[in-house]
């Protein structure tokens, strides 16, 4: 009986353990994605316009974040497109806004491949080269998962975090854009993005 | 209603039937109906896509076993879909499966084929030459017409072809 009693109080000990542990990454996760001032970092990286974005150069005008790849058949030509479209329908207020489609997969995406890629859409949309490591960082700081995988044709294609990060002129996050959210929202918080 | 309206009604009815299976759209293979084989025009050098709406009206299950289209050295059938913020792609190695009277939609954000090393610029209005091969009901040819415009329109509204 004792034996059992101080199994059951063991077991317990490890349930609460367990709970408080997940409750404090639950929280302090969320909290640090809360703080939207917080989020991202600075970056250098080099561009299909020629030479490299300084993310401390675009201070001044608002700017989108986006991650994908070129090998995207869905998600990429679509988002960009989507934000062509929408740019153009934003007019004078969008002149000095502008896209940066970072690529997730830089073994596949050279800079002829991203500047080939890029020219298909509005030309406030810029691609940006990470190298491996440039990558890692930067996907750390704006909390992007990407992860290859594998096809049967030995090829791969990319997992991504699908999410448009929009910055004000500040720098600062002001607000995401969902790949599933409704076009008529989205269009409404790059209206109050560039209104400021 | 005459006889000889009732025949050329009945004339015309067979015409059209003729005409839509020359016009890229319902296939039959077995208890499968294929409904609507279609191409997203890309943008050029991007990665192409085909989709589809499948149709088994068999007590039994089968399954989409592969997919060949003319000028595409590899046509795989992937599984697209949203996990939280995540862009997940799976390639369907066992394919795709269509349970017994169900229909399955190959779509954009969902399932689809992908081309892989297309020789051919899809270009809408263009007609392209494929094959779908089935577990149960075996393999038929099939005619995908290329079609521009954005993935939410679809294609789908464009025949004005009711889906069930």
């Amino acid at each position: 009986m004792a034996n059992t009693k101080s199994l059951r109080m063991t077991l317990w000990t490890v349930v609460a353990l367990c709970a408080a542990i997940f409750a404090y990454a639950y929280f302090a996760g969320g909290a640090k994605n809360l703080i939207s001032s917080d989020f991202g970092a600075p970056f250098k990286l080099s561009a299909t316009t020629g030479g490299e974005v300084d993310s401390a150069s675009l201070k001044g005008a608002p700017y989108g974040l986006f991650f994908g790849f070129t090998h995207c058949p869905e998600v990429c030509p679509t988002t960009l497109n989507d934000m062509s479209v929408a740019m153009k329908e934003l007019g004078e207020p969008a002149k000095n806004f502008h896209l940066f489609f970072i690529t997730v997969d830089p073994d596949r995406d050279t800079q002829d491949v991203m500047r080939d890629y890029i020219s298909n859409f509005d030309p406030r949309i810029v691609g940006l080269i990470p190298t491996d490591n440039e990558l890692q960082k930067v996907a750390h700081d704006f909390h992007i998962y990407y992860k290859k995988v594998a096809t049967s044709d030995g090829g791969y294609t990319m997992d991504h975090t699908a999410t448009l990060f929009l910055f004000g002129a500040d720098g600062k996050l002001k607000s995401t854009l969902g790949y599933d959210e409704d076009k008529t929202e989205q269009l409404a918080k790059l209206k109050k993005l560039l209104a400021g | 209603m005459s006889i000889t309206t009732k025949t050329i009604a009945a004339i015309g009815l067979g015409f059209a039937m003729l005409m839509s299976t020359a016009n890229a759209q319902d296939v039959k293979v077995g208890n499968i109906t294929i409904h609507h084989p279609w191409i997203k025009q890309p943008i050029p050098g991007a990665v192409a896509a085909a989709y589809a709406t499948i149709e088994n009206t068999d007590k039994e299950d089968d399954t989409l076993l592969k997919v060949t289209v003319e000028g595409v050295a590899i046509a795989q059938i992937h599984d697209m879909k949203m996990q939280g913020d995540v862009m997940k792609m799976d390639e369907l190695k066992d394919g795709l499966a269509i349970p017994a009277g169900k229909t399955v939609e190959l779509k954009p954000k969902s399932f689809h084929i992908m081309l892989i090393n297309a020789t051919t610029s899809f270009k809408a209005g263009q007609e392209v030459k494929g094959t779908f091969t089935f577990a149960k009901a075996g393999a038929v040819d099939i005619n995908f017409e290329v079609e521009a415009g954005k993935p939410e329109m679809g294609g789908m509204k464009m025949n004005g072809m009711k889906m069930n």
